[in-house]
């Protein structure tokens, strides 16, 4: 599904500062996995993110979808297979823009002159009522008067309205509260079982990223420190995890935000 | 009465160029500083065909010249990485001495005796009793289609896209779609559409000189602001629209009365951008207001 082949890329290369965001790392991805990545801050996941989504192209390497060399091609292309959520739930819509509008554009139904159909709107409305947000009472505002859990939740129908090849999920909630917060990784995972999604999924909250998905990977300076399935994985715990990480990188993990996430 | 119909004749024809700041400013969130120049392009461009004796063809010669200089601006700031401020700048200069090239070497082209859209209007309308307005309704026509035009392309998926463009462009990328392409549609189209100002300019003024379009882009831009002040920037595209025109008619309805006591014409434009500023600027002292009402007070009591 998804290969990634010794990709590396240094940020600031030949200065002082360089940094080494990925180095030498390949994965690969089969269909049908739901991949929680855990690592300090720097680590290099949303570089991976990045990498993969084509914000920028990597030093050397190559990615693959579908058996597909991507490796060099433009970013909006490369979105037809690939969904992406953000942490900043303003990210992913347009604001002065209403969430009928916002919708019709991620659907991309029709061509160029092609406006929102009836159709087009009773899918809309189908799909919003499955939030159950009430926003699919809301189809003509404007999405700048959405709260932020309203607003990852619509960037997460727009993500997946035509099923992506893979979703990548970065801290996307993270910037909500608790309540919120749950509300949305519950759609995320109702979504990716519904439609079979392939999905990656960043997040600081290590139970959670033991709890969730079927694989996962933890990240440090660039490169995969740990990747285990199945069976190995559901038999992890928070602390084994910390003394892992420990053994491995031979160093303590150090992230205030994933200590105390340690404890609930 | 006279006033006002002349008011209302000159301001929908420079609502052409709202519309076209609309698309640019509004919509796509690029400050087209190329209108000037492109507003004069059209003029003489229009005006050239005329006086070569094809009226209606100027208007499609003056709309295709400035959908040109639209997309040299556009793929300056998309492909050749110039900043989009400046691109503006340079076209609009280049544009210069273009436009006196277009005229042959003048810098003044009359067209007293020149057949124009408002000529063949008048001679078709002739004695009906339409036939006195006859400016006013080819005026009102071009505005109306222009009108009808931009309400049902913004509702269309490239309308979208432009939109979405100014509004946030990671997400037209996300949704498979690039964001140079719709910034190069967008600024053509609106290009065309304030070539086209400067051609109907020119046709019912009978001359145009190489100042034709000096601070048009101010003119216009405070007739936005107005109207978005008059209609709101969260209202349905169509309203927005009307808005626009709105804006214009009353820029020029102020702009009348305030030559009526007495103001020189060569104010025109330090009105302009005075209102410019008052309009842009206005909204944000007043978030300030209450904060610089706290600070002075605090030093009131210290």
């Amino acid at each position: 599904m998804l290969d990634i082949l010794n990709i590396s890329k240094t940020f600031n290369a030949g200065t002082q500062d360089a940094k080494k965001a990925l180095d030498d790392f390949s994965l690969r991805v089969n269909k049908g996995d739901f991949v929680t990545i855990i690592g300090a801050n720097g680590a290099g996941k949303s570089t991976l993110f990045n990498a993969i989504c084509g914000n920028f192209i990597v030093d050397s390497g190559k990615i693959f979808i579908d058996g597909k060399d991507i490796t060099f091609t433009p970013d909006h292309v490369r979105a037809k297979s690939i969904g992406r959520l953000f942490q900043d739930p303003m990210r992913g819509s347009a604001p002065n823009m209403s969430i009928e509008e916002n919708l019709a554009l991620a659907a991309g139904h029709g061509g160029w002159l092609a406006r929102i159909s009836k159709q087009d709107r009773e899918l809309f409305r189908e799909k919003l009522s499955q939030l159950g947000m009430g926003l699919e009472d809301r189809m003509k505002q404007p999405v700048g008067l959405l709260s932020g859990g309203q607003r990852q939740a619509l960037t997460l129908m727009m993500a997946t309205i035509n099923p992506p090849k893979i979703l990548l999920l970065d801290e996307h909630t993270a910037a909500l509260d608790p309540g919120t917060a749950e509300k949305v990784l519950d759609l995320t995972k109702r979504i990716v079982e519904k439609d079979n999604i392939t999905c990656m999924m960043v997040t600081h909250n290590m139970q959670s990223a033991i709890d969730l998905g079927n694989r996962l990977l933890m990240m440090n300076q660039g490169k995969a420190l740990l990747d285990v399935e199945g069976e190995d994985k559901s038999s992890l715990t928070v602390s084994g995890l910390v003394d892992l990480f420990k053994t491995k990188a031979g160093s303590e993990l150090q992230t205030d935000r994933m200590l105390l996430t340690d404890k609930d | 009465m006279d006033l006002i119909l002349t008011a209302l004749e000159l301001g929908l024809m420079s609502s052409l160029t709202v519309l076209a700041l609309f698309l640019s400013y509004s919509m796509l969130g690029v400050c087209d500083l190329s209108t000037d120049g492109c507003f004069t392009f059209g003029a003489a461009v229009g005006a050239v065909v005329a006086l070569s004796g094809h009226p209606f063809l100027a208007i499609l010669a003056a709309m295709g010249a400035g959908a040109l200089s639209g997309f040299v601006t556009a793929f300056l700031q998309t492909k050749m990485g110039v900043d989009s401020l400046l691109s503006g700048i340079v076209v609009n200069t280049g544009l210069y001495s273009i436009n006196i090239a277009v005229m042959g070497n003048s810098s003044l082209l009359n067209m007293n005796k020149t057949e124009t859209i408002f000529t063949k209007a008048k001679a078709l309308l002739g004695a009906s009793f339409l036939g006195p307005q006859y400016k006013l309704i080819v005026i009102v026509l071009f505005t109306a289609l222009v009108v009808v035009f931009l309400a049902f392309f913004l509702k269309t998926r490239i309308g979208l896209a432009i939109r979405a463009t100014g509004d946030n462009p990671d997400m037209v990328r996300s949704s498979s779609i690039n964001p140079v392409k719709t910034t190069i549609i967008g600024l053509c189209i609106s290009n065309s559409f304030t070539a086209l100002s400067g051609c109907l300019l020119a046709q019912y003024q009978k001359s145009v000189n190489v100042n034709i379009g000096s601070g048009m882009l101010t003119i216009a831009l405070a007739s936005l602001l107005i109207g978005n002040t008059f209609i709101g920037k969260r209202r349905p595209i169509t309203f927005r629209l009307v808005g626009a025109v709105l804006g214009a008619f009353i820029f020029r309805l102020v702009y009348t009365a305030a030559l009526r006591l007495n103001m020189p014409a060569f104010m025109l434009k330090l009105v302009s951008s005075v209102i410019v500023v008052i309009a842009i600027s206005g909204p944000y002292l007043q978030k300030r207001f209450p904060l610089f009402m706290r600070k002075l007070k605090k030093r009131g009591r210290a």
